[in-house]
């Protein structure tokens, strides 16, 4: 266990430099309003890093919510977070406003980007 | 209703496990009653204290404050937990031995009460803080029947409930020998669990690498959304799509725990308690 343990943690250092983070690009923005998000549906290239911006409008509390980013975050009434997320694969990833899941939905596309690969 | 008991629900249901496992851990060690109460009373003390200034904590740290936070919380129930295991690996045996003997509680044992008791506090801070923000928002919004929801809220909360008995009932069914043996294999998960979720949390602000995003993805399987996913997230740690970061320092800590464990276990006579003149180490 302990060698399979070593084994693993040398091979995931091989591969950290692949992972930088980009801290300077433009976060995409949500914003929450009468408990949805606007847009609903964002696009982003596959395989990098990138930031969501989640803006709350509402006057009570929202939790950003998604188990494809694997992020939970508790937003303010009218406060604002930032999250990094990525890099993703291609494909579509589902968050949610968790307190209210019946409106507050939305989809965010990483599409491939053919110079990329 | 029922969407406010599910969500409310499913905050409570990891805290109540975490809770169980807790109470069995102690089965049998005098005063843990009042120390469990003390810890469930502060950290809902503390779960409302962490809703008030969500904001606050937000905006901390350029943005990173919740997860710094969270990350914090929860290196402080690995250490807590770590420490229970530890002297657990020490003391335990004679304690099952002791109890046994006497078929009553006893006072040896009382020393890790504390540092369960902080992780029973954390435990509910954490999912209980969302549960109030939750709760505090359906009361603020003069919409939909509050009514309605706030008793699904509280529907949900004693339903978690239900669920760290059963829990807790549940494993007391397992003899006395052999319990501790197993609620120390379930504390170290537990602890390998809590660490990889601190290492997501950090690796979401940037503070440490992901060393990529989803190792594997067995979400169509078992989701970790799904209710038996989450018990096995709060359970063991599982995750349907973890970071490689996650899988390392859960592995480091289950490994390290385990074998701390083994190394500290004492030698058939350990000198300096007073609890039997029989040696007591002899099912190793």
């Amino acid at each position: 266990m302990p060698r399979l343990n070593v084994a693993l943690l040398l091979l995931v250092l091989g591969a950290l430099p692949a992972y930088a983070a980009d801290p300077a690009a433009d976060p995409v923005r949500l914003t929450l309003k009468d408990h949805r998000f606007v847009p609903d549906q964002i696009t982003v290239p596959a395989g990098e890093r990138f930031k969501i911006e989640v803006v709350n409008e509402d006057d009570t509390p929202e939790e950003f919510e998604s188990h494809d980013l694997k992020v939970e975050k508790i937003v303010t009434a009218g406060g604002k977070i930032t999250l990094s997320v990525g890099p993703l694969k291609p494909g579509t990833y589902r968050f949610v406003g968790e307190y209210h899941e019946d409106t507050a939905t939305g989809t965010i596309v990483a599409a491939e980007t053919p110079t990329k690969e | 209703m029922l969407a406010s008991l599910l969500i409310v629900f499913r905050e409570v249901l990891e805290a109540g496990l975490i809770v169980g496992i807790v109470m069995a851990a102690t089965k049998g060690v005098a005063g843990r009653s009042s120390w469990i109460l003390l810890g469930i009373g502060g950290g809902v003390a503390g779960a409302c204290l962490v809703a008030l200034f969500a904001g606050t904590l937000s905006d901390a740290m350029a943005g990173a404050g919740q997860e710094v936070f969270n990350a914090a919380v929860l290196a402080v129930a690995v250490v807590m937990l770590g420490w229970h295991n530890i002297w657990m690996a020490r003391h335990g045996r004679q304690l099952a031995q002791q109890m046994a003997e006497m078929g009553t509680s006893v006072a040896a044992g009382r020393k890790s009460l504390l540092a369960l008791a902080v992780v029973v506090a954390i435990a509910i801070l954490r999912e209980g803080s969302e549960v109030v923000l939750f709760l505090y928002g359906i009361a603020a919004s003069s919409a939909e029947g509050p009514f309605a929801l706030l008793i699904g809220g509280a529907l949900g909360i004693a339903l978690g409930g239900l669920v760290a008995w059963l829990l807790y009932r549940g494993l007391l069914t397992i003899p006395t020998k052999r319990l501790f043996s197993v609620t120390n294999w379930m504390i170290a998960l537990l602890a390998a669990g809590m660490a990889g979720q601190a290492a997501v949390y950090l690796a979401r602000v940037d503070v440490v690498p992901s060393w990529g995003d989803a190792l594997w993805d067995t979400s169509a399987f078992l989701p970790d959304n799904g209710i038996v996913g989450q018990a096995l997230h709060a359970l063991v740690g599982y995750s349907d799509r973890p970071m490689g970061v996650q899988l390392v320092v859960w592995l480091t800590v289950l490994v390290a725990l385990v074998v701390l464990g083994r190394m500290l276990a004492p030698r058939p006579r350990t000198p300096g308690t007073a609890v039997s003149a029989r040696p007591v180490g002899e099912t190793h």
